[in-house]
């Protein structure tokens, strides 16, 4: 920027803007990328020179000199036939947990919470788990089986699939593992690594009940369903019966749009309230049983090892969980002062009645505003108005869902289940912010 | 009967109707059709712990092993050991006593690793699973005498049988009861079902509560970058940025992590006028910068670009004649016809 004394005075013309040296070399060597953007450099400052205005002490440049983007003319319609995030938000993206798995097909990509708004996850920053990679499927040669323990075994194609009665509805789906790492210390840095195995979609497709009207299943003996993938892994899951007919969806629709590759498409199933391993992906049967299937991902994993060495089997409801997602763990404040301090909540059980936020590490605790509307087995935003004097403070969050359920403490929670279950760890988190504005995940004790 | 009481009968099961259920429509009927039954038996492949489902056949260690070396090892090892790629399946460490009680008893060690063989407490699990999904990178390409063999080799491994044992259809359930931890698994809780009872319950204090305070785990300082440098994992700009986790100071403008792109130089295509005539994509009253871009990439076309510029030309892309544009000054049109010559992926300009 030009000092005071040149302020208002009539720039040098754009023709002579060009260093003398950058010009010969240039008609010495042509142009190449390093002595283009030299060149619109100062191209760029030449002419902002010239159409600057006078700028004087309290003025905002970004204001007084309007920027580019206010001068020119914008891009076409569909340079990105489908819509990308702004480069600015390049940061903002699916990441996985170095060292937590050691080949990537059977592994997960956590989802960016510190960063989202509302209820709902974008659907390419939806978490990642796969068992044996994913794939791509191709919707013309996708079938949905259902026997077992029905009338007539049937075989669905997607598109009498798509001409069924449908309904859409948000639901939260958070993996079972989700904390897992933070049972016996603090083990990441951040919310996305500690809580992201968790988004919310709007999905859309059949109710599982239809399709087990549809083919006559035998009310009197059938208890479970088994729901398989089409996958490599082909995973098999066993599904309560009671969820199943309840709200359970074979889904094809995902925030409008159909299912993402990574997510299942074309069709997955949806359990809400229920751990995500069992939303089968890529999902090919339904199989109606009297008996649980005692698959792999239910005696090998996604059993919760208790302090007297038993395993604990088909634990499958999620229960009460919340979390403070901004400021969380990694980040810092700049400035003292307001703040929108915000999370999220849910329950496998129902909706979410009241949330509670703690800025003294459980101490006090007052009551946070809930962002509508209050659906079941869905996210809830929540925010708490904080002013922050420079202080040190330890943030908390608790949620009481509609049975009544106050999500427990780390050390309420380690009273019943110990520190090695690996799964279903749903204890307060805590984010302990400094006197110098840096936020960092922190257990109690 | 009454019309009320017919009404009552017909709104009954209405009343009880989960959430999501909906009477199945006139015609729904008819989407959907059977089954084959080779389809079901290409399809139904699942074996149950009542071993409903397991298809006939046998195979023992020695074979086991020889699939084992050639489809298996490569990833849990020669012995099931391995940790490289998988957690291990085999350790060595189930004892006699852990197969006669059906609890695996380290498993109350934390130092102990768990493996699957300690885990797992029923063999239709072993079977299902690796007919299913094994070899990892050729799911289903083992037959089933093949995988009764494997499942006898990893049992061998375990100590669970001997090296002499065939493994088949007919013996899986004796082999089921001495699987180590058979009785190792509980169902008695709470979060099977909607209804379930919690196991543990928070606290409903709301003021001046009685908790512990102080600092028990927290990443220290040296592991604070494990994860990658946070400044760069979260919203570079707004009310909280990312810590700084890299080693080193943080570089004074870490504000744009946005890596700078080549721009199409507006500035000079605005100053000269070309604006008026041609957009980036599409033709307007000329060709777009794209396509001209696309058919001119190469700095040998540079000479006929810059002579097209600055003294015009006509029939090239239509009918319409571009006018000569002397208000393009020379570093300018230095600059454009570098750009129109580069053949680079351009970001457009904002």
């Amino acid at each position: 920027m030009a000092s005071d004394a040149e302020q208002g005075q009539l720039a040098p013309a754009p023709e002579s803007f060009l260093p003398k040296e950058l010009v010969e070399d240039i008609s010495r060597q042509g142009i190449n990328p390093g002595r283009r953007s030299l060149m619109q450099g100062a191209f760029a400052a030449a002419a902002a020179s010239l159409m600057a205005p006078t700028l004087l002490a309290d003025d905002d440049p970004d204001i007084v000199n309007l920027p580019s983007w206010t001068r020119s003319l914008g891009k076409p319609v569909v340079v990105n036939p489908y819509g990308q995030p702004s480069p600015y938000e390049a940061n903002i993206v699916r990441r996985q947990s170095p060292g937590l798995t050691r080949t990537d097909q059977s592994s997960v990509s956590f989802t960016p919470l510190q960063n989202l708004f509302g209820m709902i996850t974008p659907s390419g920053l939806h978490f990642e788990r796969h068992h044996q990679g994913w794939v791509d499927i191709d919707p013309r040669r996708h079938r949905l089986m259902i026997n077992g323990l029905v009338e007539t075994p049937l075989v669905f194609t997607m598109e009498e699939l798509l001409r069924m009665p449908s309904v859409s509805r948000i639901h939260f789906l958070e993996c079972g593992a989700n904390t897992g790492l933070e049972w016996g210390n603090v083990a990441v840095p951040t919310v996305q690594y500690s809580h992201g195995m968790l988004s919310a979609s709007e999905f859309t497709g059949v109710p599982v009940s239809l399709l087990l009207e549809r083919a006559g299943f035998d009310r009197k003996r059938a208890t479970v369903l088994l729901a398989e993938g089409a996958d490599g892994s082909s995973m098999t899951r066993t599904i309560n019966l009671e969820n199943a007919l309840d709200d359970a969806l074979v889904a094809y629709g995902q925030n409008g749009e159909m299912l993402r590759p990574e997510n299942g498409y074309p069709l997955r199933l949806v359990v809400p309230g229920v751990q995500g391993v069992s939303w089968v992906k890529w999902l090919r049967r339904l199989e109606v049983g009297n008996t649980p299937w005692a698959t792999k991902d239910e005696v090998a994993h996604y059993v919760d090892l208790m302090p007297d060495g038993t395993h604990r089997q088909y634990t499958s409801i999620q229960e009460a969980k919340s979390v403070i997602t901004a400021p969380s763990g990694g980040q810092k404040l700049l400035t003292q002062g307001y703040y929108d301090m915000t999370g999220l909540a849910w329950s496998g059980r129902g909706t979410v009645e009241r949330v509670e936020v703690s800025v003294d590490g459980g101490r006090n605790w007052r009551i946070a505003r809930l962002e509508g509307p209050l659906l079941p087995k869905a996210l809830t935003r929540f925010h708490f108005d904080w002013v922050w004097q420079g202080n040190e403070a330890m943030l908390q969050s608790r949620v009481t869902d509609s049975s009544g359920y106050i999500q427990p403490s780390r050390a309420q929670l380690l009273e019943v289940r110990g520190t090695r279950s690996v799964y279903h760890n749903n204890a307060i988190q805590t984010w302990r912010v400094g006197s110098d504005g840096e936020v960092h995940n922190v257990q109690l004790g | 009967m009454s019309s009320w009481a017919r009404a009552a009968i017909l709104l009954l099961p209405m009343l009880f109707m989960p959430s999501s259920t909906m009477a199945m429509p006139e015609g729904v009927a008819a989407l959907g059709r059977p089954a084959t039954d080779n389809e079901v038996v290409a399809w139904d492949i699942d074996v149950r712990p009542d071993f409903a489902g397991l298809p006939p056949g046998s195979g023992d260690v020695w074979a086991g092993e020889e699939v084992w070396l050639a489809q298996c090892a490569s990833c849990h090892g020669d012995f099931g050991d391995s940790n490289k790629v998988f957690a291990p399946l085999v350790l060595g460490n189930i004892t006699e006593e852990d197969i006669a009680t059906g609890r695996v008893a380290s498993l109350n060690d934390p130092a102990v690793t768990r493996t699957t063989l300690m885990k797992v407490p029923t063999l239709s699990t072993l079977w299902d699973y690796i007919y299913r999904a094994m070899p990892w990178n050729a799911p289903k390409s083992l037959t089933p005498d093949e995988v009764y063999a494997v499942v006898a080799y990893i049992l061998n491994l375990g100590y669970v049988v001997d090296e002499d044992f065939t493994l088949s259809d007919t013996n899986m359930a004796e082999t089921q009861a001495r699987m180590p931890n058979r009785n190792g698994m509980s169902q008695d809780h709470g979060l099977w079902s909607v209804s379930g009872l919690p196991d543990v319950s928070g606290s409903s204090c709301t003021a001046d509560c009685d908790v512990a305070m102080s600092v028990t785990s927290f990443l220290p300082a040296y592991a604070m970058n494990a994860h990658g440098n946070l400044a760069e994992q979260v919203r570079s700009w707004g009310p909280f940025p990312g810590l700084w986790t890299e080693m080193g100071p943080e570089p004074i403008a870490s504000a744009s992590a946005v890596a700078e792109v080549p721009m199409a130089p507006d500035a000079a295509l605005r100053a000269g006028g070309c604006a008026g005539c041609h957009q980036m994509a599409d033709q307007l009253i000329g060709p777009g910068f794209d396509a001209i871009r696309a058919k001119y990439a190469g700095q040998e076309h540079a000479a006929y670009l810059r002579d097209k510029i600055v003294n015009g030309g006509a029939g090239v892309w239509g009918a319409m004649p571009m006018p000569p544009m002397p208000a393009v000054g020379d570093d300018a049109l230095q600059q454009i016809v570098a750009w129109l010559t580069s053949g680079e992926e351009s970001e457009r300009s904002d």
